[in-house]
């Protein structure tokens, strides 16, 4: 204990002025990002608006069986599982596909133009994006130009519950598969030239050689954004859904964030919105956990 | 063994990228287009469904319409404002806390790294982060927007694994000289780190330029808006077009074109400085995914 204490002294006397450029970011952690985990209590305890914000009284699991027999809530969770599963399920690989198609591009100067187009998107407010997907699926938009050619009625898509989940996806795919090539690219350049020689010695195939090269080669940047995605998995597109929806699209659009900040922000049942958001931050911390042990034990390649 | 590379199944698989990859960038632009032609055409050719990627019956009245109402430009005012504010807040803070991080030989440094990597896996949630700003009395103020993102851990990551990178022996050198750390970190690591600034302030101002739920969360008056919410208040339906339209008393060029208008003013800054700093975030988020 001693040694120790002695330790800390002559690191604090001769790091003292690093020690006081941390204090303001670690008020920030404190004040921000820790404050509100521990807010979280409220789920637990009455909140007063105006009063405390770690709440009055406690009431213990009220708030958490409410929302257990709370039908809605079960709704949401469904819509988050579905909505979450397909974005993981278009907008994980398609990254792979789409950067490996770019990596068999040879013309320099073409390759960057179309890496520069697809990036495009990511660039834009989440405001800008889900005002375009509007004007896309307008009644007087381009979708329903092709559909009054065909001879068919047009489609109020936004006031369709069974159309909610492909427009959300689509526009997910839209911005975000360009983007999202960028780690595969620079990890296909880091693969070494040698092993495609050896492999075509063998007598692969391209198709032999993208199977056995290739993937293995971007395997780890993969499962390091499998991990992540799986741990913005429960978050799914908070801000978007919130643009998009409507009453009339609850029934399939309607998820856990945004549920919950129609009965926190909106309805002012505090503690019954915390309650509900502490459940998907430890559901997200579970999954993003497991995952990681389950790579790390499989394939080898973990976050921490 | 040579002719793999030409063979016929090759050349097909070729023609066959090149079909795709016109796709993607045909669907990747079509909607800016379609944007961009909706704005200068006439109300009557929209509604019928008739404007694609050329404007019909061109004109500029709702360019004039959206220019002429105080209220876009006063919100554009603002996401500048905020824009700046929060970026130099968050730069400061990224940087000082990326710098005391890179310090191997600190004492309690793991604690501190964790401190910061513990939030990306887990967060307090949306509703305990509103009760928090709204106590603190930070509504209506550039700091509700400024204060509670200041540090991005992704961006700090990336300004740590930089800082590591640097030679030390500079340092060093400065530190003999008699220079404390505060002036090592100004004069000595700043200006060799003008290139990882310029990429995080990039990071930063995008994301901050972008956002609008914050300040539709925390700021009450139309007067205080980013144009981000002045778009959204459009989409949403709420009370943009009545503004705009009592303004210009022209209500037949209505909702959905000054929407086009709208968003064509909001994405023109971002589109002038795409291809400009385009490549200083590639290289940051390689930087990021290196140490990340």
């Amino acid at each position: 204990m001693k040694a120790q204490d002695r330790t800390w002294r002559r690191a604090l006397r001769r790091d003292w002025q690093l020690y006081t450029l941390a204090i303001l970011p670690l008020l920030f952690f404190v004040i921000f990002r820790y404050a509100p985990m521990l807010g979280n209590i409220i789920a637990f305890r009455k909140f007063q608006p105006g009063g405390s914000i770690f709440g009055e009284e406690w009431v213990g699991l009220r708030y958490i069986n409410m929302f257990l027999s709370d039908p809605t809530f079960w709704n949401v969770f469904t819509n988050t599982l579905v909505l979450g599963g397909l974005t993981l399920l278009f907008c994980f690989p398609l990254p792979i596909v789409l950067a490996l198609l770019l990596n068999e591009i040879r013309t320099r100067r073409l390759k960057r133009f179309l890496q520069s187009v697809s990036y495009l998107p990511h660039f834009l407010s989440v405001v800008i994006v889900a005002a375009l997907v509007m004007q896309m699926t307008a009644v007087d938009g381009p979708i329903n130009q092709v559909l009054k050619s065909l001879g068919e009625q047009p489609v109020t898509f936004l006031q369709q519950p069974e159309w909610f989940r492909t427009i959300y996806v689509s526009s997910e795919v839209w911005q975000t598969v360009g983007w999202g090539t960028i780690l595969y690219l620079a990890a296909l350049t880091t693969i070494d030239e040698q092993l495609y020689e050896a492999a075509r010695m063998d007598g692969a195939s391209r198709w032999r050689q993208i199977w056995h090269v290739t993937l293995p080669g971007i395997r780890p940047t993969a499962v390091t954004l499998m991990i992540l995605n799986i741990g913005t998995f429960m978050a799914v597109g908070f801000e978007k859904i919130l643009l998009l929806y409507n009453p009339l699209t609850y029934p399939t659009g309607d998820v856990i964030s945004t549920y919950l900040f129609r009965m926190g922000v909106l309805s002012s049942n505090f503690s019954y919105a915390a309650a509900i958001g502490l459940f998907e931050a430890l559901v997200g911390l579970v999954l993003v956990v497991s995952a990681n042990v389950i790579s790390r034990r499989t394939v080898g390649t973990s976050l921490w | 063994m040579v002719t793999v590379g030409t063979s016929r199944g090759y050349r097909v698989f070729q023609a066959v990228n090149a079909v795709i990859l016109t796709g993607v960038v045909a669907v990747t632009l079509y909607p800016f287009f379609n944007i961009l032609a909706r704005s200068f055409s006439e109300e009557t050719f929209i509604r019928a469904g008739e404007v694609n990627l050329i404007p019909r019956g061109f004109n500029l009245t709702t360019y004039e319409i959206v220019a002429s109402d105080p209220m876009f430009w006063r919100n554009y005012g603002n996401t500048v404002y905020y824009t700046v504010v929060a970026t130099l807040v968050a730069i400061i803070l990224t940087t000082c806390y990326a710098y005391v991080l890179s310090k191997k030989h600190l004492k309690g440094r793991t604690a501190l790294i964790w401190i910061a990597v513990f939030t990306m896996i887990f967060s307090g949630g949306l509703i305990p982060n509103y009760v928090l700003v709204t106590s603190l009395g930070l509504r209506n103020s550039v700091w509700a927007i400024a204060l509670p993102n200041a540090i991005s851990v992704f961006n700090l990551l990336v300004m740590k694994a930089f800082f590591e990178s640097l030679p030390r022996d500079l340092e060093e050198a400065a530190a003999i000289d008699g220079l404390n750390t505060y002036g090592i970190l100004w004069r000595i690591v700043m200006p060799l780190s003008k290139a990882v600034v310029a990429t995080m302030v990039l990071f930063y101002a995008v994301s901050f330029w972008n956002s609008w739920f914050s300040a539709f969360l925390y700021m009450n008056e139309s007067e205080l808006f980013p144009v981000t919410v002045y778009l959204r208040n459009f989409i949403a339906g709420a009370t943009g077009v009545e503004n705009a339209g009592a303004v210009a008393g022209e209500l037949t060029q209505a909702a959905a074109n000054i929407q086009s208008v709208t968003i064509v003013l909001t994405v023109i800054p971002i589109l002038a400085v795409y291809p400009f700093v385009q490549r200083y975030f590639v290289s940051g988020v390689m930087l990021g995914a290196v140490k990340g």
